[in-house]
């Protein structure tokens, strides 16, 4: 996709598989099973867990990887 | 030699993209390439018959297509089976590959077919079949045909296969011994010394390579953009309309959420075989996060959700099919005008 020129975020737990495949704007999920939540919290805070996240994908869209690397 | 050469409807002289649906016609004797074929084979080898199977038939219908095609060179009484020349044609590679594949399982005949090395048939069966590399000019038809002629007259005749770069098919992953000039060290210093020289040098065991994709600029202002969800966690609704597999996807779905504030536990599923699906199937927004997104389209911190999100399963997939798969994805992205995507990847 990004060679076809859409920027990608990609939320992933194996951030060293991403990066290894060369992935440009890689966010950290909170894990493989639970990526973007976690079924131990109550709902409410396992909402904001996954608002965070795809707070810093939206972030990582807008910002030139080249800048920023983490 | 008694020969079946399989065709798709381009090469078969049926048409283009546009009779892609045809299903397989049988022909008798040599059609198009299929004469050449017969020249490079040489005396005594002919096309007996011809099967002309348009490329979405093929790829939608694999195991109808292979079972037909065992069955033909079975009543022909072949003893060798041609696919292609596929070149960089995808859907005519991977059809070729699996026609191939089961008429050697089946019917233990020698069989042959030839593709470019992205070509993502070349991926799904190297190493159950002979693939020679054609490269993707479809112009060197008759020197692709050679090699294919060369290798098929040496399967036939039980001659000795020489290694992959010298018979010019892709590698099939297989070990064979053999005695060497020097020890490992030697070998390994000789490479080395090659490297800083800038000399070409053979490694023995190739690495395949990921070529970097420099990354699109960003978005300038996310709250006019248009983002979409993709996964491939392998989100699908209840009963996987799109029969995503569990491994080895070859298929991905588009699914509507157009209007959606939320995506109800109970209508979806996960097809991935890779992961403990029970948590994303109790609440899809794990995986796939229409709920804060929604939200976020309504407090303007984006422009638009897209209306649907795209699924396929990420599990032990060969790269050349990945590849071909985003590049499906990106095709209906750009044309849907989607300026960004976040990709959910487990």
């Amino acid at each position: 996709m990004e060679k076809a020129g859409i920027p990608v975020a990609q939320v992933t737990a194996m951030t060293a598989v991403a990066k290894a495949v060369g992935s440009n704007r890689i966010v950290r999920g909170q894990g493989i099973v639970n990526l973007l939540g976690d079924s131990d919290l109550p709902p409410e805070e396992e909402r904001e867990i996954r608002k965070q996240i795809v707070r810093q994908a939206l972030e990582a869209l807008a910002t030139d990887p080249a800048q920023s690397d983490p | 030699m008694r020969v079946v050469h399989y065709l798709n409807q381009f090469f078969g002289g049926i048409g283009g993209e546009e009779q892609a649906g045809i299903p397989p016609e049988i022909r008798p004797g040599a059609v198009g390439p299929g004469r050449l074929l017969e020249q490079v084979l040489g005396d005594g080898s002919h096309v007996v018959t011809t099967i002309i199977c348009g490329d979405n038939y093929a790829a939608e219908n694999v195991q109808e297509v292979t079972a037909m095609v065992t069955q033909q060179v079975k009543e022909a009484q072949a003893e060798l089976l041609v696919a292609g020349p596929c070149f960089q044609a995808g859907r005519y590679g991977t059809a070729a590959g699996a026609v191939c594949a089961a008429v050697q399982e089946d019917l233990s005949i020698p069989v042959i077919t030839a593709m470019a090395g992205e070509n993502p048939g070349v991926d799904l069966y190297r190493e159950s079949i002979y693939i020679v590399d054609s490269g993707d000019d479809v112009s060197r038809m008759r020197d692709v045909l050679a090699d294919m002629a060369r290798l098929a007259n040496k399967l036939a005749g039980q001659g000795v296969i020489g290694r992959p770069a010298d018979e010019g098919y892709f590698s099939q992953g297989k070990l064979r011994s053999e005695f060497v000039e020097n020890t490992a060290a030697r070998r390994l210093t000789g490479m080395l010394l090659s490297k800083m020289r800038g000399e070409a040098f053979e490694a023995e065991v190739p690495i395949k390579s990921i070529e970097p994709v420099p990354a699109p600029p960003p978005v300038p202002d996310m709250s006019r953009a248009t983002v979409a969800i993709v996964t491939d966690g392998g989100l699908v609704p209840k009963g996987n309309p799109d029969q995503i597999p569990r491994a080895f996807a070859q298929v991905w779905g588009a699914y509507s959420i157009e209007g959606m504030d939320s995506l109800q536990a109970g209508e979806y599923e996960v097809a991935h075989g890779g992961y403990d699906n029970r948590p994303v199937e109790q609440d899809p927004h794990r995986l796939v996060p229409v709920d804060v997104l929604r939200q976020m389209e309504r407090d303007g911190l984006v422009g638009k959700l897209h209306p649907e999100f795209l699924s396929t399963t990420g599990n032990s997939n060969p790269l050349e099919n990945s590849r071909r798969m985003g590049r499906e994805m990106a095709a209906r992205l750009i044309e849907a005008g989607v300026d960004s995507v976040i990709l959910t990847s487990t």
